[in-house]
């Protein structure tokens, strides 16, 4: 079977990111972006399965600006065999919603008929955790997200999904959805080689009009500020002096 | 406006993160509520005693045992032909159905609210609680999932909701659930503890881990929480995770031991009332958001301050 992985390029997860004193977001100029940490895990369990025989071809897909190849090279260093792009304007206010990511991912997916689309729980942007949902409702198919077990049985796939109290499997008929989480797998590093090859791997460029797909935003964003600061804390030279404290504050009797 | 809210709960009791939910829910309007799995009646009798609730729809039916998203949207949809908003808490429940749920009716989700500044207008963290936005829906009906900790609980009593059987929308047979590995704990739940010790990597192992922080967790009858870096070493179990793609806690006190304070640990409790670290590195970044900090040797500290308290 065919796996189709999508991949956001995001800012760089060890990077605090800064809130313009404008209020309209957050300040992307001159930051490190990269691929984001889930999608990364969705890229190496596409490839695991594909050295398992279970895979066939593994096409990365991601929407965003011009420079979201770079991440779509990433993943084709990594081992994906193709990709595709669809472009979309840079800058604040261009950011293509999950509902319209998903929409575009649901005709990519009808053309390319592949038997597990691979994706992030969630983008370390905006932390919404919807576009794996959305696209197998839209596509009519179930999900299994939240995944730290994946396994291909025959036309069914099981998976342990990480769920609040612990862990739950459940059986999905193909094709089907399925989101990472952290714990699925380690993700490898891509190597020099690999890297070169990649960059001659094809990465075939559209946009959100090919496919017919009305990307506008149903959210408004009105501002975006930084989180209430705490006010600076005390340190307390020893135990004694700790336990003092919490028995003020009522937690120790 | 009518709200339909999503009844988190185990077949035996509704879980609080359901009694927030109806408190943001009734910011924007009549409150009805939805219970759906099997052989659920005493959840819903449970429900309806729930304050300011109106109507409680109950579906009950083989196909909603497991709140598999892939038989439980259909359903949610079909609700929502008299309901402008679908609220539910951002639980792995919700977070599975809710968007499934949006999709289905064409409209944008709003993730993990923080607040509700009025009916169409929103706030939610972004970039690991290192950003608020506030958004407007444009969508005619809304789809909305609440951060648990960021609202007042709704009373248990007091409500006379009126318990309504609703029809099943069946076993779509997409999907079936095959077994469940829970997590046993005599311990209070992490997202709804009043007091919370979290360990991190400088445990060292899961023996030392249990020694140190489960007795100074049980003497303050707290519950255990842990950073990435201790779950992915192994120490304990994925479900005590506390972070960005953990769970988001915000207990009155938030104790800190052996955690340097990453990003993403910190967005999953930096709203918590008191923050108190322990750790032997001054410049660890725990220090930065923590009201009381102690320097020092967590394996000295640790048994010291059980002994005391």
């Amino acid at each position: 079977m065919k796996a189709l992985v999508p991949v956001k390029r995001v800012i760089d997860y060890n990077v605090k990111p800064r809130v313009k004193a404008d209020g309209t977001g957050v300040d992307l100029s001159n930051v490190k972006m990269s691929i984001n940490p889930f999608d990364e895990i969705a890229v190496e369990e596409a490839i695991r399965l594909k050295e398992k025989g279970v895979a066939t071809e593994i096409v990365a897909v991601s929407v965003g600006p011009a420079k979201a190849q770079e991440t779509l090279r990433t993943a084709l260093a990594m081992g994906a065999d193709r990709a595709i792009l669809i472009q979309t304007p840079e800058g604040a206010g261009s950011e293509v919603e999950p509902l319209g990511v998903a929409k575009l991912l649901a005709k990519v997916q009808e053309e390319e008929q592949a038997g597990l689309v691979i994706l992030g729980k969630q983008a370390i942007d905006d932390d919404s955790n919807q576009t794996g949902q959305m696209l197998a409702a839209l596509l009519g198919l179930p999900q299994g997200t939240f995944a730290s077990k994946v396994e291909v049985e025959g036309d069914k796939v099981s998976v342990t999904r990480e769920v609040d109290g612990g862990l739950e499997t459940v059986k999905l008929s193909t094709p089907a959805i399925i989101t990472t989480d952290l714990r699925l797998n380690e993700p490898r590093y891509a190597s020099l080689p690999n890297i070169m090859k990649a960059k001659s791997k094809p990465l075939v460029q559209k946009t959100p009009s090919d496919y017919g797909v009305d990307v506008a935003p149903r959210l408004e964003t009105l501002k975006v500020a930084e989180p209430a600061g705490r006010t600076a804390g005390i340190k307390v030279a020893d135990v004694d002096e700790l336990v003092t404290k919490l028995k003020a504050m009522g937690v120790a009797g | 406006m009518k709200t339909l809210v999503w009844v988190e709960h185990d077949n035996a009791v509704v879980k609080d993160a359901t009694l927030a939910t109806v408190t943001a829910a009734s910011k924007l309007g009549e409150v009805h509520l939805l219970v759906a799995g099997s052989g659920c009646g005493a959840v819903a009798e449970q429900a309806a005693r729930i304050a300011g609730v109106g109507k409680v729809h109950v579906a009950d039916d083989a196909a909603y045992a497991n709140a598999l998203a892939e038989n439980v949207a259909p359903l949610v949809v079909e609700l929502m032909g008299h309901h402008d908003a679908f609220v539910a808490p951002a639980t792995s429940n919700g977070k599975n159905i809710a968007p499934r749920v949006a999709a289905l009716l064409d409209v944008m989700q709003i993730s993990d609210i923080l607040s509700v500044e009025s009916e169409d207008t929103f706030t939610r963290p972004t970039y690991a609680g290192n950003a608020i936005a506030t958004v407007r829906s444009k969508d005619d009906r809304k789809v909305i999932t609440v951060r648990g900790t960021a609202f007042e609980k709704a009373a248990t009593e007091g409500g006379s909701g009126t318990v309504e059987a609703v029809a099943s929308t069946g076993d779509k047979g997409l999907s079936s659930f095959v077994g469940a590995e829970i997590a046993k704990s005599e311990r209070p739940e992490l997202t709804s503890a009043k007091v919370i010790v979290s360990g991190g990597r400088a445990l060292k192992d899961g023996e030392t881990f249990e020694q140190l922080i489960f007795p100074l967790a049980d003497k303050l009858g707290a519950a255990v929480g842990a950073s990435r870096a201790a779950v992915d070493a192994g120490y304990v179990p994925n479900d005590y995770q506390v972070g960005q793609t953990g769970k988001i806690v915000a207990p009155e006190v938030y104790v800190a031991v052996g955690i340097s304070g990453a990003i993403q640990h910190l967005a999953g409790m930096k709203d918590s009332k008191t923050i108190i670290a322990i750790n032997k590195d001054e410049d660890a970044p725990i220090f930065q958001v923590a009201d009381i900090g102690l320097v020092g040797d967590l394996f000295k500290i640790v048994p010291e301050l059980t002994e005391k308290i």
